[in-house]
C-alpha cells in the first residue's frame, strides 16, 4: 500500500461520552479531502459503531483506553479503532447481522454489518483477553471518479 | 439532545432532536417509557425529522419502545427519515414492523386503525 498522505491517533477512555468527540475527531480529519457530507456521514457511523463497541463489549463496565489510528490517502481512508478489553471469541459468530451478546441492553447485533456497508472493508482483529482491533478502509467514490 | 412529546389521541408522537447514540440511548429510553406510562399511550410513532445521527445504537431503542406497547396492543411507526437512518432501518429488518410514512399525519391514521 502507498503511503498515507496524513495520519492522526487519538486515545481516550472507555467513557460514552468519547463516542461522538471520536465521531467528530474522524469527520474533521478525514474532511481535509472534501468528500461528499453523505459519505462523511458514511465514516461518522461506522467510527460511531467500532467506538461503541469497545466500550460496551471490550471493556464492560471497566475503564481502558481506546485508540483510534486514521490514514489519509489521495481519495480513501483508513480506520483503525482497537481495545484492550476482553476480546472475541468467535469472530465470524461475532460478525453475524443479528448476533449479539448483550440482548439485556437492548443492543440488534447490527453494529458490524453496519460498519461493513458504510464502509468498502472491514477487518477484525481479536483475540480472548487481549482485545479488539478493527481495521476499516473506504474510498471516497466523489474523489476517485474526479480522476 | 432532548425530546419532544405530543399526543394525537391514543398515539404518543416522540420527535427527537439531537443524536442518537449508545451515550444519549439510556436518556431517551427513561424519557420516552416514562411518557409512555403517565399518558393514555397505546400506539407510538417517532418523528425523526430533527435527528441528526443514528446508529445501531438507535435501532436497539426502538425495538424497546415497539416491545413496550405491543403489551398494550399498540402499533409502532416512524416518520420523516434521512437517507443515512432509513440505511441502518432497512438493514435491521424492523421495517417490516415498523413501518415508514411519508407524513405525520399518514403515520398516526395508519398506527390508529
Ligand atoms: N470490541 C469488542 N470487544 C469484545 N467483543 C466485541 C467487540 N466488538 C464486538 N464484540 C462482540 O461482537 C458482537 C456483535 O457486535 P455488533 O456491534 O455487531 O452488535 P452489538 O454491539 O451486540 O449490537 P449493536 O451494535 O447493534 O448495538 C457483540 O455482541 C460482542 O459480543
Ligand atoms: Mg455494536
Amino acid at each position: 500500500m502507498m503511503q498515507p498522505i496524513n495520519e492522526v491517533k487519538v486515545e481516550f477512555i472507555s467513557k460514552s461520552s468519547n463516542e461522538s468527540f471520536a465521531r467528530i475527531v474522524a469527520a474533521a480529519f478525514v474532511s481535509q479531502l472534501d468528500p461528499t457530507v453523505e459519505e462523511l456521514t458514511d465514516v461518522k457511523t461506522a467510527v460511531s459503531e467500532a467506538v461503541t463497541n469497545a466500550i460496551i463489549h471490550g471493556y464492560e463496565n471497566s475503564s481502558g483506553y481506546v485508540r483510534m489510528q486514521c490514514k489519509l490517502y489521495t481519495d480513501s481512508v483508513e480506520i483503525e479503532i482497537e481495545d484492550d478489553g476482553k476480546g472475541i471469541e468467535d469472530i465470524e459468530l461475532a460478525r453475524q447481522p443479528l448476533y449479539t451478546s448483550k440482548p439485556e441492553l437492548e443492543r440488534s447485533g447490527m453494529g458490524f454489518t453496519v460498519m461493513e456497508s458504510f464502509m468498502d472493508k472491514v477487518d477484525v482483529y481479536s483475540e480472548p483477553g487481549k482485545g479488539t482491533k478493527v481495521v476499516m478502509f473506504k474510498t471516497f467514490k466523489s474523489l476517485s471518479e474526479l480522476k | 439532545m432532548h425530546i419532544k412529546f405530543s399526543n394525537r389521541g391514543t398515539t404518543l408522537i416522540i420527535r427527537i432532536n439531537g443524536e442518537l447514540d449508545h451515550h444519549t440511548a439510556e436518556y431517551v429510553r427513561q424519557k420516552i417509557d416514562s411518557e409512555i406510562l403517565k399518558s393514555t399511550t397505546r400506539n407510538i410513532v417517532f418523528d425523526f425529522s430533527e435527528l441528526s445521527f443514528m446508529d445501531s445504537s438507535g435501532i436497539g431503542v426502538i425495538i424497546g419502545r415497539y416491545k413496550n406497547i405491543r403489551k398494550l396492543n399498540g402499533k409502532a411507526a416512524v416518520v420523516n427519515i434521512n437517507d443515512q437512518i432509513m440505511r441502518i432501518l432497512n438493514m435491521s429488518g424492523i421495517l417490516k414492523i415498523i413501518p415508514v410514512y411519508k407524513s405525520l399525519d399518514e403515520a398516526v391514521s395508519a398506527v390508529q386503525e
